[in-house]
């Protein structure tokens, strides 16, 4: 999405980012950046959580008009209900290794195929 | 306040351990284009880009760049090919990844313009020359069709 930022951007259409990961974002480097800590996939609020979605959705309109340069990060005063989540994701358990391997065996022939496609 | 996530590093150790030899190499640039709004938001048309799908895919299917209309949109989007916390939440809320009743609200308060009669897709392909020479500028294709002023960018 980094990418698409860039072309629009240079096409002569403002973008601001409305995400959660932020290491990747401004490692790319991109023009405006909301951030929200949560896990990835509800990166506008908590579900169902509209107050919330309002005040983030208002945060992102905003960065629009105050951002004066290129990488410009805010960060979205939220958090999610507790941190489990962060080291769950993508955890790499010792226990789970042989299942791993044959995913990215799975992986690898689903990509050949997909690119033999295309 | 917890640190957040590196996804970056993160990643690259899970597909080490699914056997990946080489990392991905993360997309960056030194020079960043930032162009300043034209006219106030008030009188702007927003667009918004979505990572989500408008249908159910796996991750054999082609993904391709797509638009779903904001007048009569979907309850919800789909995403079960692309990486997010499926443990940690779900994309049951469309609003939590392509707010569109808020968007309306801030159309109705005066605070944006209008909204684009459609949404985005962007597909996110592994591959950034792809994204650059072929998909990104299908979006910008798109949104100039739909004379969008400013773009709402919102990865899963």
């Amino acid at each position: 999405m980094s990418l698409v930022a860039r072309i629009l951007e240079e096409a002569g259409i403002p973008t601001v980012i409305l995400g959660s990961a932020i290491d990747i974002v401004e490692h790319c480097g991109v023009p405006r950046f909301l951030f929200t800590d949560f896990p990835l996939g509800n990166p506008c609020g908590v579900p169902w959580d509209r107050d919330m979605q309002h005040a983030i959705l208002g945060q992102a309109l905003d960065l629009f008009e105050q951002a004066k340069g290129p990488r410009t990060t805010v960060r979205a005063p939220f958090s999610w209900d507790g941190d489990v989540w962060r080291d769950q994701y993508m955890e790499v358990r010792p226990e789970d290794r042989e299942e791993m391997l044959r995913k990215g065996e799975e992986n690898r022939k689903a990509r050949a195929e997909k690119r033999a496609r295309s | 306040m917890a640190e957040p996530i590196g996804y970056m590093e993160r990643s690259r150790l899970y597909y080490q351990a699914q056997g990946f030899e080489k990392a991905y190499q993360w997309a960056r640039f030194d020079e960043v284009p930032f162009t300043r709004l034209k006219k106030p938001l008030s009188e702007s048309r927003l667009g918004i880009v979505t990572t989500a799908a408008t249908y159910s895919r796996t991750a054999k299917d082609f993904r391709a760049v797509d638009s779903g209309s904001t007048v009569e949109a979907p309850e919800r989007l789909f995403g079960d090919d692309l990486s997010w916390d499926k443990k940690a939440t779900h994309l049951d809320d469309r609003e939590s990844y392509l707010p569109l009743i808020q968007l309306e609200n801030a159309v109705a308060e005066g605070r944006l313009g209008s909204l684009s009669p459609r949404f985005y897709c962007a597909p996110t392909n592994y591959s950034q020359r792809e994204t650059l020479t072929e998909e990104g500028p299908e979006i910008l294709r798109l949104c100039q069709e739909d004379e969008v002023d400013v773009a709402l960018l919102v990865p899963l």
